[in-house]
């Protein structure tokens, strides 16, 4: 059976879902996710979305666009920031008025918090930016936009696998997906394709993220010889709950919460001496490393203290409940009593899919491929840089989201029906049949812990050369593996075995992408920390890096910096 | 230490009728159940069948039966369950079984979308936000906690006797919007809710409340929208 849509749409968080209602009434939209819907992982952002809106204390846009230039470290693109933080206003007013239910101030208004790297006048000290409903700010917004697509009447594939591109003479005609429920694979005939599948932070062993996170949305595109942007800029938020990997919001520290270490010292004023404890994510994490590799963990152990306990029951229960009760189920402690052991997890993906400011993916060459899209953490559009500012990441998937719908729907009418190849399926029969067919080999998980641990030990806060090639090689070695791969589960229902064999094929493809770009920039920026090179070199780095597949290897070249208002300084906070 | 595990199993196409394996992994007191399973899965037996996603409680995807206790499997620790000399995980009650663990949400989803779970309004927006003083939106600070993992209707005795019973789940939804105060179709929303599957089949069994993973206070909410009813539609309501 063929499907028939106009637009075809490949993740159902925020960004999809954003974009989705977009087109809705104008297109025939679908929208296909590999999960049940309301499982995606924007559903798991805990502190708020970032937008000048003033209900608290004077702030504007152009100090928001610096914050985020400047937590990026000058690699984002000024023109995307621009937009972002112009269009954060507006875009916070329409999640207030579909619904989302905002902690107010005592006139009724969108109550604001502080939040790292978000300051007045830029860089003097914190202001009061994200706007947020309690510490469950990006489930709310998921489930609101959700029951919109509901209403608007969205076709929603539920439980679809979106396995391969179809394009044609350089133009999208459709997507193939494999039907969880039946086993079925079937071909999508559209005329555009938006890719919003979130990020791939399951290739480290600590991580905030989902187990859903594996990029197969970045890996379908990649697959197909689209460039990949900037991968080697993954954020490590610094308060995970240790040993777990759980998110501790900085909305925590945005309250007042404070980072020890084990002599009890607030180390943060060592190292950001204006903004302390609210200083960017990737200076904070590798602040938290240090302090742990000089001796100073607590009781010598590689965790610090994150201590809420001058925070008082009362903000605790009003603004940050669902952390409080994570401590207290994971590891029995009281946050209003006891200091919560933390340590830096992966979070965030900088680098993704190349596109242009309306979210169009971009060949390596810069020009946009005709009906193909990529919005949220699959996509690198450039905003976030070297480093992404915590409540940007909401923000981006409702700005980009919607104006990659607005950009599908001007352009729909020279988007015409591609006619696709004879059967487009076929290849993607053939990748699970070969993983079906192979009775002998080894089973995914434990290509997958070795992958996990390779990148946490070699690619992860602080980089050096040695390590990356050591990296390199090892993540050579398992995608070999890889092809040797079995599964037990040979049914056609609800085979999530061939799935978790499926996604770490996509997960090695990404690793092997982030070290070799990692490898490759040799400097330090951001969340790119090279311990050879442990300076900014703007002179010969400041720009992208596009690393693109080639037959047998891969191959890296690089792509200008887009600045307008803010050339670069120094960083510091 | 060993942990025990029995676990329910059933195909629908290739199987008669339901039956249980048993399996046994190494696992810390402090771990999650979901770490058990997932070990048994990457592990023993890559044909077991549930969901999961965010592992900590956010997602919502693997809502399930432990030790006949509704419960999220991210949620519960080993620990929880020392004396039991195994650990029994079976599928949501009242739902119809997919696979092993994993049941057929539609309806669930279905029952909640009637209860059109968003905000509607005639007047347009304002240039800014909806004024909502914080005693306004404290009404619903409890109830957004929803994260629709349907741990309440699985638990929820008055489901088995009469299934067309809407369920907590949708009536929790139901009250989000029925008591934000940014919305204006309060009184129509009082009438669906005095539909006669809508929260009268409600008896205070209390399951709903005591199995919700983020502590909302679901029959007490229920409760309140009974008395609004009685208050708001002189004649109506039970």
């Amino acid at each position: 059976m063929v499907f028939k849509h106009d637009v075809l749409i490949v993740g159902a968080g925020l960004a999809g879902l954003r974009a989705a209602t977009e087109v809705a009434g104008k297109a025939d939209v679908a929208l296909f996710s590999k999960v049940y819907p309301t499982r995606s992982h924007s559903g798991a952002a805990q502190g708020g979305i970032a937008a000048a809106l003033e209900n608290e204390e004077p702030d504007c846009w152009e100090w928001h666009m610096y914050d985020t230039v400047k937590g990026g470290d000058y690699l984002s693109d000024q023109d995307v920031a621009e937009i972002l933080a112009k269009d954060a206003i507006r875009a916070v007013y329409e999640l207030e008025h579909m619904g989302v239910p905002f902690n107010r101030t005592p006139e009724g208004k969108i109550a604001q918090r502080f939040f790292g790297g978000h300051t007045r006048n830029f860089g003097e000290a914190p202001v009061k930016r994200i706007c947020y409903a309690a510490d469950r700010s990006g489930r709310v917004m998921m489930d609101t936009l959700y029951f919109d697509a509901v209403k608007k009447g969205i076709k929603i594939y539920a439980e679809f696998h979106v396995l391969d591109l179809v394009i044609r003479n350089g133009q999208v005609a459709g997507l193939v997906a494999y039907e969880l429920a039946t086993g079925e694979v079937h071909f999508f005939h559209g005329r555009a394709v938006l890719i919003a599948t979130g990020g791939y932070g399951k290739i480290y062993k600590v991580t905030s993220n989902a187990f859903a996170s594996t990029g197969d949305g970045v890996a379908l595109s990649y697959r197909r010889g689209f460039p990949l942007e900037d991968m080697e800029f993954v954020q490590f938020h610094p308060t995970g709950i240790w040993g777990l990997g759980v998110l501790i919001t900085e909305a925590a520290r945005g309250e007042g919460g404070i980072l020890r270490n084990g002599e009890g010292e607030r180390f943060m004023e060592r190292y950001a001496p204006t903004i302390k404890d609210l200083a960017p994510r990737d200076m904070v994490s590798r602040a938290i490393y240090t302090e742990i590799q000089e001796g100073r963990g607590i009781n010598g152990q590689d965790y610090v203290y994150l201590d809420l306990t001058h925070l008082g029951e009362k903000k605790l229960a009003e603004r940050l409940s669902d952390i409080s009760s994570f401590v207290k189920i994971y590891l029995g402690l009281n946050p209003a009593t006891d200091p919560i052991p933390i340590h830096p997890t992966c979070h965030y993906m900088m680098g993704g899919i190349a596109v242009n400011a309306d979210g169009n993916v971009t060949d390596v060459n810069n020009n946009p491929v005709p009906g193909l899209y990529a919005a949220g953490e699959c996509s690198c559009i450039s905003l976030h840089g070297a480093n992404r500012l915590g409540c940007n990441s909401l923000l981006d998937l409702v700005v980009f989201g919607r104006r990659a719908g607005l950009h599908i729907m001007e352009n729909l009418n020279r988007l015409f029906w591609v006619e696709p190849p004879a059967t487009p399926e076929r290849d993607t029969v053939d990748r699970i049949k070969q993983i079906e067919e192979n009775r002998s080999g080894e089973r995914p998980v434990s290509i997958r812990q070795s992958l996990q641990e390779v990148m946490m030990a070699d690619c992860s806060v602080f980089r050096h050369e040695q390590g990356l090639k050591k990296a390199f090689e090892a993540v050579r070695e398992l995608e070999q593996r890889a092809r040797n791969i079995s599964i037990d589960n040979l049914g056609n229902r609800f085979n999530t075995d061939l799935i978790d064999a499926l996604e770490l094929q996509n997960m090695l493809l990404l690793a092997e992408a982030v070290v070799a770009s990692a490898l490759n920039r040799t400097e330090s920026r951001g969340a790119h920390s090279r311990e050879d090179f442990p300076d900014r070199d703007d002179k010969n780095w400041l720009k992208h890096t596009l690393v693109q597949r080639t037959d047998s290897d891969l191959s890296i070249t690089g792509k200008p910096v887009t600045i307008t208002r803010f050339q670069p300084k120094p960083r510091a906070y | 230490m060993e942990v025990r595990f029995k676990i329910f199993r059933f195909a629908p196409e290739s199987d008669k009728e339901a039956y249980f394996m048993s399996y046994t992994v190494a696992a810390k007191p402090e771990e999650r159940i979901l770490d058990c399973l997932n070990r048994i899965k990457w592990e023993q037996d890559g044909t077991l069948g549930y969901r999961m996603s965010c592992a900590h409680g956010v997602c919502g995807s693997d809502g399930m039966r432990i030790n006949g206790v509704c419960a999220l499997a991210c949620q519960k620790l080993v620990k929880d369950y020392t004396g039991s000399e195994e650990i029994t995980l079976e599928p949501l009650p009242f739902f119809e079984v997919r696979k092993d663990l994993i049941v057929d949400m539609d309806d669930f989803l279905a029952r909640i979308d009637s209860m059109r779970p968003y905000l509607i309004r005639d007047e347009a927006p304002p240039e800014k936000e909806w004024l909502q003083s914080p005693e306004e939106h404290k009404k619903t600070e409890e109830v957004i906690r929803c994260i629709l993992c349907a741990c309440c209707t699985g638990a929820c005795p008055v489901m088995r006797e009469n299934p067309d019973y809407v369920g907590p789940a949708a009536l929790v939804w139901a009250y989000r919007y029925l008591y934000d105060t940014r919305d204006g179709r309060s009184m129509s929303r009082l009438e669906k809710l005095n539909e006669p599957n809508s929260v009268w089949p409600c008896v205070n069994y209390f399951e709903c409340t005591r199995v919700c993973p983020k502590n909302i206070p679901v029959t007490k909410s229920i409760n309140f929208m009974k008395r609004e009813i009685k208050k708001q539609l002189p004649g109506k309501g039970q």
